[in-house]
């Protein structure tokens, strides 16, 4: 399963970054940076929740 | 004025001939074996990838590869020659399709028979390389119905999404991968964007099977440097840079920004450096769309990476926030380096950029500026500490945006 961000919507609201800090860190600037694409075992819900918690839909996953 | 000059040995046809003042007709193409009927489409496929043709717009991806993921692709499928050149230092595509247009859509007829695609479209912004294409299609249009489709001139228009985009009728901007082009593109059809140089290649590959090898290895490269000495030249893969420059009169070249913009600056040792994609990414380096500017012993390289970044930073599509603080920030770090008002705190964040902003944009645009400030820290460090705490004259009227330096006029 892949975490795919989208950087052309990413608005650095840093919403994806609280339920899953695992998963994605934020720069300096705010915007998301996944820190890598491809979800480790067991990271399946964080991924999912920082999908919804995106309120402009820059993050997808993809199996 | 820039020159136009074939380095391939004595007697052997390039993409630069006929010398031409004029744009190629028709009666000259067909005189060298153009338009020649292709009965076996997968044979000619088969030996692209046996001779290893690569991309020519700048990734250098094998363009073979790219071929078959079109072909292998269900439904209708679509054939783009791309020929929107956004490196201001490059101009082998607008020249190749104001003076060479029919070897340009032979090679599109080509790539639309290896896959399968009955639609194609001639991509460009450049006006007098429109008149020539639309002449070139009045004179022999080949079976293919093939649009021409003109974009704004910028950096990005001619990234692989932003051809698609446009075509598709939106503005020409990169969009997130994937999907890309191959997998939906023009229409949502799997689609072939294809560089101009690559398509040429590709049909003089065809027309001249005995000299298919090093046509498929050799590449259109731009030089130029300090006081506009420029030229367009056919080289041989793994040409020495020194025979590049000495031919357009920077032999005395210190240092050269490598693939446009894209590849970074390199200076002690360069007038070895073999030209090639692999040759020059195995030193941090890159050949891009082969364009090659050189800096004088009065250029000063922290100003030419200013006005790199800044040139970068004002093209940025901004669509990704991260390239637009990204970019800014290494444009202004940059220039406080050229006004000495560089701390080590600041040469510390140009450091961590350079590894942590790569890869992050829609396109590739932040991953040249990054490139750009960490070649200039990693390979002239004692310039860049030369212009602690004092101003560089070379640095003091640097910062246009417009690209300027770079820029080359069109033979």
């Amino acid at each position: 399963m892949k975490l795919l961000l989208d950087s052309t919507r990413c608005q650095g609201y840093g919403l994806c970054q609280e339920p899953s800090p695992e998963l994605i860190d934020l720069d300096e600037w705010g915007y998301a940076r996944v820190r890598a694409a491809e979800v480790p075992s067991g990271g399946e819900d964080a991924a999912e929740a920082a999908v919804a918690a995106c309120p402009n839909s820059a993050l997808r996953l993809v199996k | 004025m820039t020159g136009v000059i074939s380095l391939l040995p004595e007697g052997r046809h390039g993409l630069l001939v006929p010398p031409l003042g004029r744009s190629e007709d028709l009666d000259s193409y067909l005189a060298v074996g153009g338009y020649a009927p292709l009965v076996a489409p997968q044979r000619l496929l088969d030996r692209i990838a046996a001779l290893g043709l690569r991309g020519r717009g700048g990734a250098g991806f094998p363009a073979a590869v790219k071929l078959r993921a079109v072909r292998a692709a269900p439904g209708p499928r679509v054939v783009v020659a791309n020929g929107e050149e956004g490196e201001p230092g490059s101009v082998k595509d607008r020249w190749l399709l104001r003076h060479r247009p029919h070897v340009v859509l032979d090679g599109l007829r080509l790539a639309a028979a290896m896959t399968g695609a009955e639609r194609g479209f001639v991509y460009l912004s450049d006006a007098p390389a429109e008149r020539a294409v639309r002449r070139a299609l009045a004179e022999c249009a080949p079976e293919l119905r093939i649009d021409v489709v003109r974009t704004e001139h910028t950096y990005v228009a001619g990234e692989e999404s932003a051809v698609v985009r446009r075509i598709n009728g939106g503005p020409a901007l990169p969009t997130a991968k994937p999907p890309r082009p191959f997998e939906s593109g023009v229409g949502g059809a799997p689609t072939l964007v294809a560089n101009v140089e690559t398509l040429a290649r590709v049909a003089a590959m065809y027309s001249r099977p005995d000299a298919a090898d090093p046509v498929a290895g050799s590449h259109l490269v731009t030089v130029s440097g300090p006081g506009g000495g420029a030229a367009l030249v056919e080289v041989p893969a793994g040409t020495h840079l020194k025979v590049l420059a000495d031919l357009s009169g920077h032999g005395r070249a210190d240092a050269v920004l490598l693939g446009g913009l894209f590849g970074g600056l390199y200076g002690e040792g360069w007038a070895d450096l073999p030209l090639g994609h692999d040759s020059l990414n195995a030193v941090g380096g890159a050949l891009g769309c082969g364009a090659l500017h050189f800096l004088g012993p009065e250029d000063c390289p922290v100003a030419v990476a200013v006005e790199a970044a800044a040139y970068l930073g004002a093209q940025s599509a901004r669509q990704c926030g991260v390239c637009v603080s990204g970019t800014g920030a290494l444009a202004r770090a940059l220039s406080a380096v050229a006004h000495g008002e560089a701390g080590y705190d600041t040469v510390e964040k140009l450091h961590r950029w350079s590894r942590q902003l790569p890869g992050r944009g829609a396109c590739g645009l932040l991953d040249a500026a990054a490139r750009i400030g960490a070649t200039l820290l990693d390979r002239f460090p004692d310039q860049v500490d030369a212009h602690r705490g004092s101003g560089c004259p070379a640095c003091s009227d640097a910062a246009s945006e417009d690209g300027r330096r770079f820029a080359v006029p069109v033979p």
